[in-house]
């Protein structure tokens, strides 16, 4: 079976000459469908550079991305933005909700981003929010949220299009450790029963131990390890 | 996105900053409004000259002169040949221009009615009676310019009727600023009155006809201020005035009516009249004579168009300024918007139709603004200086107008807006979710 993700000679290079800087060094790495992925590393180790690209919002200067057997250089613009669209979902540490809206249409921006109808996103919003349990939020303006309901909501907008993979930068970054421990329960219970390919960018050594395996950027170097 | 969440996406976003989505508006609403009332001063003042026109001539009658070489003095090619036979109406010198007048005879009314699609030749007549007076008091009498009605389709009679050319009445129409000098307060009060016209001949006696008020003609900008006699009053006054003269004399006209096929199209019209510029005649419909004052209008109106139109660049530069500013603000949210999958043409288009709904609004805004001052001017002029001037609306704006100038300033606000929709399309998420 093909991998979820896999990633061939990736080499990321900033700058030239004199300047250059090299952020990724021959990145091999295979995720397969399912699996729960840490990507560790010091801030500046490259590890956020890794997971742009693996989440096709940055290119590799060499090598190779595929998503499910497809290398990724051979597809469109158009058709990148609809794989990201389709089958991909995004939790940022900083949320990135839209605090005048409603938690709801910031729920379903996706969606709308998908052109699905009015009626079906709002049917669907609602669904995803009862299962972040968030439901009675769902007219609430998003900045009167606390920040374990923003990253719930943050949550819900990445579960919305049924995605493949969820891709979470620092989930519990900005949350205190109880509200991070709810999260991190959250996120992994998706990837436990709705088979989400997790992979999770952190620092947070306790949150990393939790997934299947772990990937250890140094300067640019992949030094992997498996949890047992 | 679809279109219309596109369009309500724009809208939130003009919403969430209403204090500088406003202040943007209000620079496309001044220009609006400017463009819509200078287009409505001249689209006003045309609309009254059109209606207008119909007191000056039927519309399918052509003025005809004899066209006269121009001899300049001033020139080398010298003097112009004399033509055996020519009679010469008038000759000025002193100014400028010197000028001289060709006259035209019976030989030339003949050669004209023989030329194709002419279906009838006058020659203009003019009677220049001594005065008017009312029966009642014949003895307040005035000077006064009376015209005949050949060629004029219907004068803009405010009360009563136009003449009859057909009534062996003797009938006329009088301007309406005659009626107090006659002794009538209303028009409805000289209708149906008798006056007295008095007339000299050649042979210095003086004879009277008494003819028949039927109509009162409004006050008007482009017309004669004459009284209109019907053809048998005028052929009576023709006829007294010119008795004792010599034939000759008679037979000499300054200009001549030609009433031509009134299905001619324009293209056929302007062969009639280079047909008659073969035969040495000068031809104008009074549309070529009203024609001149349509340029005026019109070069006014475009030069105050020309201002208009400086505002609106002056705030188009605002809606780029406005733009750029929620472009940065919404960083953020742009690159939240691309990491979603949203492709750039939609981001590029989210920010244009920002762009072209304060075209939009600045627009209607101004003109539902233009068109409500345009209200009160007009009720103001109405009754104030054009109060003699019924029918006149110093301003007007056709629907078909007000269509252009909207669409016009949604495209110019389209234009300006690409410069930061361009920004926004192109911002990398990644530079955009990046942490500060």
């Amino acid at each position: 079976m093909d991998a979820a993700i896999a990633t061939k000679s990736l080499d990321k290079v900033y700058g030239k000459k004199d300047d250059r800087l090299v952020a990724l060094d021959n990145i091999n790495l295979s995720i397969k469908a399912g699996e729960s992925i840490a990507i560790v590393g010091k801030s500046g180790s490259g590890k956020s550079t890794l997971m742009h690209i693996l989440a096709l919002l940055d290119e590799p200067t060499k090598g190779v991305v595929t998503v499910n057997g497809v290398d990724v250089s051979s597809l469109s613009e158009k058709q990148v933005d609809l794989l990201r669209n389709k089958s991909f979902g995004f939790v940022f540490q900083q949320f990135f909700l839209n605090g005048n809206e409603t938690v709801l249409d910031n729920v379903i921006l996706p969606l709308k981003i998908a052109k699905v109808g009015r009626r079906e996103r709002h049917k669907r919003g609602l669904e995803v929010l009862k299962a972040v349990d968030l439901a009675e939020k769902a007219n609430a303006k998003a900045l009167n949220l606390s920040g374990g309901q923003k990253q719930r909501a943050c949550i819900a907008r990445a579960l919305i299009n049924n995605p493949n993979v969820i891709f979470a930068d620092e989930p519990t970054g900005n949350l205190d450790s109880t509200t991070g421990g709810k999260i991190e329960e959250l996120l992994f219970k998706l990837n436990r029963e709705k088979k989400i390919t997790l992979i999770i960018v952190t620092h947070d050594p306790d949150l990393a131990k939790q997934c299947d395996r772990q990937i250890n950027i140094k300067d640019g170097h992949l030094a992997e390890r498996k949890n047992s | 996105m679809k279109i219309i969440d596109l369009i309500l996406s724009a809208n939130a976003s003009l919403l969430r900053n209403k204090g500088r989505t406003a202040l943007t508006i209000i620079a496309i609403f001044i220009g609006a409004t400017t463009l819509s009332l200078t287009n409505g001063i001249g689209d006003g003042i045309k609309a009254y000259l059109t209606k207008q026109v119909g007191n000056l001539g039927n519309s399918s009658t052509l003025t005809i002169t004899a066209t006269t070489a121009k001899t300049n003095f001033r020139s080398s090619s010298g003097l112009v040949k004399y033509v055996p036979g020519q009679k010469k109406i008038s000759s000025q010198g002193g100014g400028p221009n010197d000028s001289e007048q060709v006259a035209l005879t019976q030989s030339d009314i003949n050669k004209i009615a023989k030329v194709p699609n002419i279906t009838s030749v006058q020659p203009t007549l003019t009677v220049a009676p001594d005065y008017i007076a009312t029966v009642a008091n014949p003895y307040a009498k005035y000077q006064f310019i009376l015209n005949q009605t050949v060629g004029i389709s219907r004068l803009d009679v405010s009360s009563g009727v136009n003449v009859n050319n057909n009534s062996s009445q003797y009938q006329v129409t009088l301007p309406i600023s005659y009626l107090s000098s006659l002794g009538y307060n209303t028009s409805s009060s000289a209708l149906n009155q008798e006056v007295t016209i008095g007339i000299s001949n050649a042979l210095g006696a003086q004879s009277t006809f008494v003819a028949t008020i039927v109509g009162v003609q409004q006050k008007n900008l482009v017309g004669s201020t004459a009284a209109y006699a019907n053809t048998d009053l005028f052929n009576a006054l023709y006829g007294f005035q010119t008795t004792g003269l010599p034939t000759s004399t008679i037979d000499t006209y300054a200009s001549i009516q030609a009433v031509f096929n009134p299905n001619l199209t324009t293209a056929q019209i302007n062969k009639l009249k280079s047909t008659l510029a073969g035969l040495g005649y000068t031809a104008e419909t009074i549309k070529d004579q009203v024609s001149t004052v349509f340029t005026v209008i019109n070069a006014i109106t475009y030069v105050f168009d020309g201002f208009a139109g400086i505002t609106l660049v002056a705030a188009a530069f605002g809606i780029v300024n406005t733009l750029f500013m929620s472009v940065q603000e919404r960083t953020k949210e742009i690159g939240l918007m691309k990491a979603l999958g949203m492709g750039r043409r939609k981001i590029f288009a989210l920010f244009s139709i920002e762009a072209v709904l304060i075209g939009f609004w600045g627009s209607i805004l101004g003109i539902i603004f233009a068109n409500f001052l345009g209200k009160i001017v007009n009720n103001l002029a109405t009754k104030g200086f054009l109060k003699d001037f019924p029918g006149l609306n110093l301003l007007s704006f056709p629907a078909k107008a007000s269509t252009i100038i909207v669409v016009g300033i949604m495209l110019i606000a389209f234009l300006a807006g690409t410069l930061p929709a361009r920004r926004a399309s192109r911002k990398d998420p990644i530079d955009a979710l990046r942490y500060e």
